[in-house]
């Protein structure tokens, strides 16, 4: 064996645990799912393996279905208001905590709770807490004298309980990530600015800002990627509804395979599929930003 | 025995092969055709662990067909989509309780032997019991036993407000309970109206009990039953989170013991108990009078195909013990369900005289899935809910979401 071919066997047998990882892990279920969105499944060629090949089938049927419109609308605005919110709150928190204050250590990690509590808990608090009948909500309108509110029972507001739901749950990661992109800062910019006459938002809006512009790109096309495929916030909070109201292409996907007595796994992966794509673009996004970057 | 070389072989092959088995993720493998082994046994019950009487009756009824049992709950919701995978695989339980109206998906996907073939006895079972799990003419399992809903009144909130629970005969008495009720300062009636098969479940006995037909949703049957619902929640009777309450926190809000009615079923009679007012139990009234019919609920014993067969004979001994005339009456006093027979509901409501409105509820009870449905229904039940959501919030009108539930159950 010449020496070459041995360095690349030796090379070879290295990444091969990571490729059997990613075989295994990553494209044999993205196959699979593919793969069943193609196919014309039943319950009964699901079992015998069967299904015959039905091309776009079940993509035109999911796009032809009266509630594609309102989950995909859904879903963008679910991600995108939340990110907003999540974003905005988190830099304001950023900024608070980096002054350096008494117990803004403690502060800073109590923050962080959101994110460490199982989703399964914090949806199911916050249902409590939006319950139409008994939540904590609606009795703090009450004592304010304002009317009670259908948050997850009125198709008006069942969208914004789940994204106001969201936003609490996305700020500790937006808060940390940021945080750290603060550190990076050096203070004598700071310094220079102020002994300029640069007042506090002055130095926010010249320096902070700018500055933290690639972790700010990192955070919001990360945080795009994790809020499109929410799922169990909402199926916890309201199962998409009532009606369609909060169902999102991600909900809907379960809906169709696993949510009815009737398993319809054709659509179901078919809507899994276009919300894979749409992941795709903003993750292809993100990483021809993170290239312009190190450029 | 001495132990020569060629047993040993024997005896290491023979641990091995359960081991390997395993790998796939099975339980139902293992030596086949010798006596004795594990038998792998899923049901929809974790709130029962092994030490439950239901734990100790299912592995008593392994032991008595003279093999170890291996019981699996699962989510009543995850038991159907884990049984289609299972028998994708090749690896499904030798005996499977399952809710009734996954039966005949179950059937359609042709993962389960007839009671015929198995030879199991399925006379002595009432006919609309039994309907769920009866596609053209053979029936593919034995119901352990059957639930259904009615309503639990609370005898001090009625009493308060002026109500004769005997009055309540028809919609429009109900509705006029409900509204002396609301007068009185205390809350009408709650019922789960949630986006699942729940919701669809409690919505079927006003539905059922208007001439509903469910091939035909948006008829006019269904549509009054649909106005009945919004017309409470609009006027306060029932809490607006109906939307969302499953019948379990259905319950929870009765139990507060500030609500005069609440549609649930035979499983909560022990919560009942402990609810700490008197209450008593009406059965759902029709629109104009009588007992609406009801849905049944409640779990069938199947034994999923096997490439073995020769496993049959042992699942069959372990069916015939959970539903055996004489081990029915454990089995359902375990559960809280009615017994699906004659007999046995007799000796239960002799033991138990709370039981008899639940006895004519089943007996008036039909399968979801019953009337040549089957496979269908799943297609009906959820655009169904869906228009119930939609009208309960106010969304629709009962007419138009039941016209766009129709089209939506048409297309299937």
């Amino acid at each position: 064996m010449s020496p070459a071919l041995r360095r690349r066997l030796t090379t070879l047998v290295f990444v091969l645990p990571l490729l059997v990882y990613l075989v295994a892990f990553y494209v044999y279920p993205l196959y699979r799912n593919l793969d069943l969105s193609l196919r014309d499944y039943t319950v009964r060629s699901f079992v015998a393996g069967d299904a015959p090949f039905s091309g776009w089938d079940n993509f035109r049927t999911v796009l032809d279905d009266p509630t594609f419109g309102p989950a995909m609308r859904h879903t963008m605005v679910f991600t995108f208001v939340s990110i907003a919110f999540q974003y905005v709150i988190g830099l304001a928190l950023a900024v608070f905590f980096n002054r350096h204050f008494r117990l803004s250590t403690v502060l800073r990690a109590l923050f962080l709770i959101p994110w460490l509590l199982p989703l399964i808990v914090s949806a199911s608090t916050w249902s409590w807490m939006f319950n139409s009948e008994s939540g904590v909500v609606n009795h703090l309108l009450g004592t304010v004298g304002l009317a009670p509110v259908g948050w997850l029972t009125s198709p008006d507001w069942a969208l914004t309980a789940v994204i106001v739901a969201n936003i609490w749950i996305g700020i500790p990661f937006n808060l940390v990530i940021l945080y750290s992109g603060l550190q990076n800062i050096p203070g004598e910019l700071y310094e220079a600015a102020a002994l300029d006459g640069a007042g506090a938002w002055q130095q926010f809006r010249r320096i902070t800002f700018p500055l933290l512009r690639p972790v700010s790109a990192i955070t919001l096309l990360l945080g795009l990627v994790y809020t499109l495929k929410v799922f169990d916030l909402i199926w916890i909070m309201t199962k998409g509804g009532p009606g369609d109201a909060s169902s999102t292409l991600a909900t809907w996907s379960y809906q169709l395979g696993f949510g009815t007595l009737l398993p319809k796994f054709g659509p179901g992966a078919a809507v899994g599929d276009i919300l894979i794509l749409i992941a795709l673009v903003f993750g292809l996004l993100y990483i021809r930003v993170q290239r312009r970057q190190e450029a | 025995m001495i132990p020569t070389r060629r047993t040993l072989l024997a005896v290491a092959v023979a641990t091995l092969l359960p081991l390997t088995a395993c790998g796939g993720g099975s339980g139902s493998s293992g030596s086949s055709s010798s006596a004795g082994g594990t038998y792998t046994f899923w049901d929809p019950y974790p709130q029962f662990d092994a030490s439950s009487d239901w734990g100790k009756r299912v592995s008593a009824c392994g032991t008595a067909a003279g093999v170890k049992l291996k019981r699996t709950a699962y989510d009543t919701t995850d038991l159907g989509n884990k049984a289609l995978l299972a028998a994708q695989q090749g690896n499904a339980p030798d005996v499977m309780l399952v809710d009734n109206p996954v039966v005949s998906t179950l059937v359609e996907a042709g993962i389960l032997n007839k009671t015929g073939d198995l030879g199991l006895d399925t006379a002595s079972i009432q006919k609309n019991v039994i309907g769920a799990g009866t596609i053209d003419g053979a029936s593919y399992g034995v119901p352990i036993g059957a639930n259904t809903l009615a309503l639990y009144y609370n005898k001090k909130v009625l009493s308060a407000a002026g109500v004769d629970p005997a009055s309540v005969r028809d919609w429009a008495s109900l509705t006029a309970a409900l509204k002396k009720v609301k007068a009185a300062g205390k809350k009408g009636i709650t019922f789960s109206a949630i986006n699942t098969e729940e919701g669809s479940f409690q919505f079927l006995p006003w539905f059922w009990g208007a001439g509903g037909d469910l091939t035909k949703l948006d008829s006019a049957g269904g549509v009054a039953a649909l106005t009945l619902w919004k017309q409470w929640v609009d006027a306060g009777y029932a809490p607006k989170d109906v939307l969302q309450n499953t019948q379990t926190t259905s319950w929870q809000e009765f139990a507060t013991g500030d609500y005069a009615f609440s549609e649930n079923g035979t499983w909560q009679l022990g919560n009942a108990d402990k609810a700490g007012f008197p209450y008593g139990v009406v059965n759902i009234p029709g629109r104009t009078g009588g007992s609406a019919p009801v849905p049944t609920g409640g779990e069938f014993v199947t034994v999923p195909v096997q490439k073995d067969s020769s496993r049959y004979d042992v699942s069959k001994k372990i069916v015939t013990c959970l539903t055996s005339a004489t081990n029915l009456l454990a089995t359902d006093t375990t559960l809280m369900y009615v017994a699906p027979t004659a007999a046995v509901q007799a000796e239960q409501v002799k033991k138990n005289a709370e039981l008899k409105p639940w006895v004519a509820a089943v007996a008036a009870a039909r399968g979801r899935t019953s009337g040549g449905l089957g496979t269908k229904y799943p297609t009906i039940s959820q655009p169904m809910w869906t228009a119930v959501q939609a009208a309960l919030s106010g969304g629709r009108s009962p007419q138009d979401a039941l016209d766009t539930a129709q089209a939506a159950a048409r297309k299937g």
